[in-house]
């Protein structure tokens, strides 16, 4: 079967000298929502960049659905739909203008775009919008704007980079029902995002990326399978100085909330017990961290360490 | 083919929206301005002056001074446009999707020859108000204008591509661009210079345009009108090669 996205052996350095992609092998199976983790400067973008062709590779090869960027550029292209990081349309041109521009470079007849840019810009919220310049939009209309512009033409593949920053939480929950809707539909789906939590809920397969290389490449639920341990924040209702939990590690946070570091093998009821018996009442619980976040710092760590 | 075409009218139709929607930035000053040549160069200088080529000093200059809009907001289209779109990265909307390259080139080139055409046609209007216009070749005025504004259009685009700010894109209308058009032949016949300046005109591409432009008008012209045309198509060729070439590399745009 294609794959929607195929990467062999890809690197990249700048002109500058730095080698931002150093060796990566990566597969997208199709109607994939995949994520691709990795801290600032990690090649995130790099390597999205260079499948979109806007940066020019050093080595390797990139085929999109089956089209390698460097023979069959035009067909890898139509396939592909990008929400980049940055906000690149123009600030002075309408919403509609966009769009609708954007479907004529991939060769959508101007009545057809007229069409999909209403039924785009309905979908996203932002149909009251259609007339007004880019500029006038809030942070996460622009956001917006951008995933209906790189649909406009129907990509089977959409990357989004980063699409959630700077969106409130109410804005990012509707944008991740648009998102599962349309990967439903048929979309592979390719997300970055610093929100751990947010490829947590959407997506089924993980690549991380640390210094230019891949350092994991799984599915969600195996990846989730090796955290060993967690850690909890309670808060109880009496002082933290009369509590006693001697099978595990504990660090008083103020007089009543208290950390705990649960391992897998251990479970919850044990806490709960231990503090019940020392006469504590736990009145709320609630995870440090995300789960997909104490994971990806460990991994990135110990491939640090290497 | 026709997908190419959409692009093609896509690209061609944003740069009419932009100029026009930007009108007193773009279609307003050359007007004021060549309303000022005709008053003053024409009118008021070129009454003392007398016949040049056989026609009063106004009627010599008006092709020039037509001319000299069309090269000078062809070329400020597409510089200022193309720096633009990578100012605000929206390049990136072209870069992206499966546009050849040669779209793209042309794109901003008949965007640029759009509003030269504007402009042109404004300014001889505005002359209406100074001079009766004679149209000697209706054939030759058209093609003269159509492809001198290509030429400047391309360069236009090769001068945002290399562009990294907005001064940038005033250096060459500056330093390059205003001193050849006054060179050009707009305001005299180079018949009147000595040999070895007339000599050096001969260098000078902006004497081939303004001069076709005048036969178009006025039957007269101070160089041959098929070398005029043959020295403009190849600019035409070369600029478009280069712009072509930058383009397709990635200069400027890729990293």
């Amino acid at each position: 079967m294609t794959k929607a996205l195929e990467i062999v052996g890809l690197e990249k350095t700048y002109s500058n000298g730095v080698q931002a992609v150093k060796g990566i092998d990566l597969t997208v199976e199709k109607g994939d929502f995949f994520a691709l983790l990795g801290a600032n400067g990690a090649g995130k973008s790099t390597t999205i960049g260079v499948i979109s062709s806007l940066v020019n590779k050093t080595k390797g090869t990139v085929k999109v659905f089956g089209h390698d960027i460097d023979t069959d550029l035009g067909k890898a292209k139509t396939n592909l739909g990008l929400v980049p990081q940055e906000f690149n349309f123009s600030q002075f041109e309408t919403l509609n203008q966009i769009l609708v521009n954007q479907a004529g470079y991939y060769g959508v007849p101007r009545a057809e775009a007229h069409k999909r840019a209403d039924e785009l810009l309905a979908q996203l919220g932002l149909a009251d919008k259609k007339d007004k310049q880019a500029r006038t939009l809030s942070g996460g209309m622009k956001r917006r704007l951008m995933i209906a512009r790189a649909l406009m033409h129907k990509p089977q593949l959409l990357i989004l980079d980063e699409p959630t920053a700077g969106v409130d939480i109410e804005l990012r929950r509707s944008m991740w029902e648009f998102l599962k809707e349309i990967n439903q539909q048929g979309v592979t789906i390719i997300l970055t995002t610093h929100y751990l939590e947010e490829a947590e809920m959407l997506c089924k397969n993980i690549a991380i990326i640390d210094k230019g290389q891949i350092i994991e490449n799984t599915n969600m639920k195996s990846l989730l399978a090796k955290l060993d341990k967690e850690t909890f924040i309670l808060d109880l209702k009496q002082p933290t100085s009369a509590f006693s939990l001697d099978d595990y590690t504990t660090r008083v946070i103020d007089d009543h909330t208290i950390e705990v570091d649960v391992e897998k093998s251990q479970g919850l009821n044990g806490v709960f017990d231990a503090l019940s018996a020392s006469g504590n009442t736990v009145l709320s619980m609630r995870n440090k961290a995300n789960r997909l976040e104490e994971l990806f710092v460990a991994i990135v760590e110990k491939g640090r360490e290497q | 083919m026709s997908n190419q075409f959409t692009a093609l009218k896509t690209i061609w139709i944003k740069e009419c929206i932009r100029f026009t929607r930007i009108w007193v930035q773009t279609l307003v000053p050359p007007a004021i301005t060549m309303s000022l040549y005709f008053v003053i160069f024409g009118n008021l200088i070129g009454s003392r002056i007398g016949d040049m080529g056989g026609f009063n000093y106004m009627e010599f200059i008006v092709p020039g001074l037509i001319m000299m809009s069309v090269i000078t907001n062809s070329y400020s289209n597409v510089a200022s446009s193309f720096y633009s779109t990578k100012f605000q990265k929206s390049i990136e909307e072209l870069l992206v999707s499966p546009v050849p390259t040669y779209i793209i080139v042309l794109g901003y080139m008949g965007g640029g020859m759009a509003r030269g055409l504007c402009v042109g046609i404004i300014v001889t209007i505005l002359s209406l108000f100074f001079v009766d216009i004679q149209i000697h070749n209706v054939a030759v005025i058209f093609a003269t204008v159509l492809l001198t504004a290509a030429v400047f259009a391309l360069g236009g685009l090769i001068n945002a591509v290399y562009a990294n700010s907005f001064d940038d894109i005033s250096i060459i209308p500056t330093f390059v661009l205003t001193p050849l058009t006054y060179l050009g032949g707009v305001f005299y016949s180079i018949t009147l210079l000595p040999d070895f300046w007339q000599g050096v005109s001969q260098f000078n591409p902006i004497i081939y345009m303004v001069n076709a432009f005048r036969y178009g008008f006025l039957g007269v012209s101070d160089v041959d009108i098929t070398t005029a045309f043959a020295v403009i198509i190849g600019f035409i060729s070369a600029l478009f090669a280069v712009a072509y070439r930058l383009i397709d590399k990635g200069v400027g745009i890729r990293h």
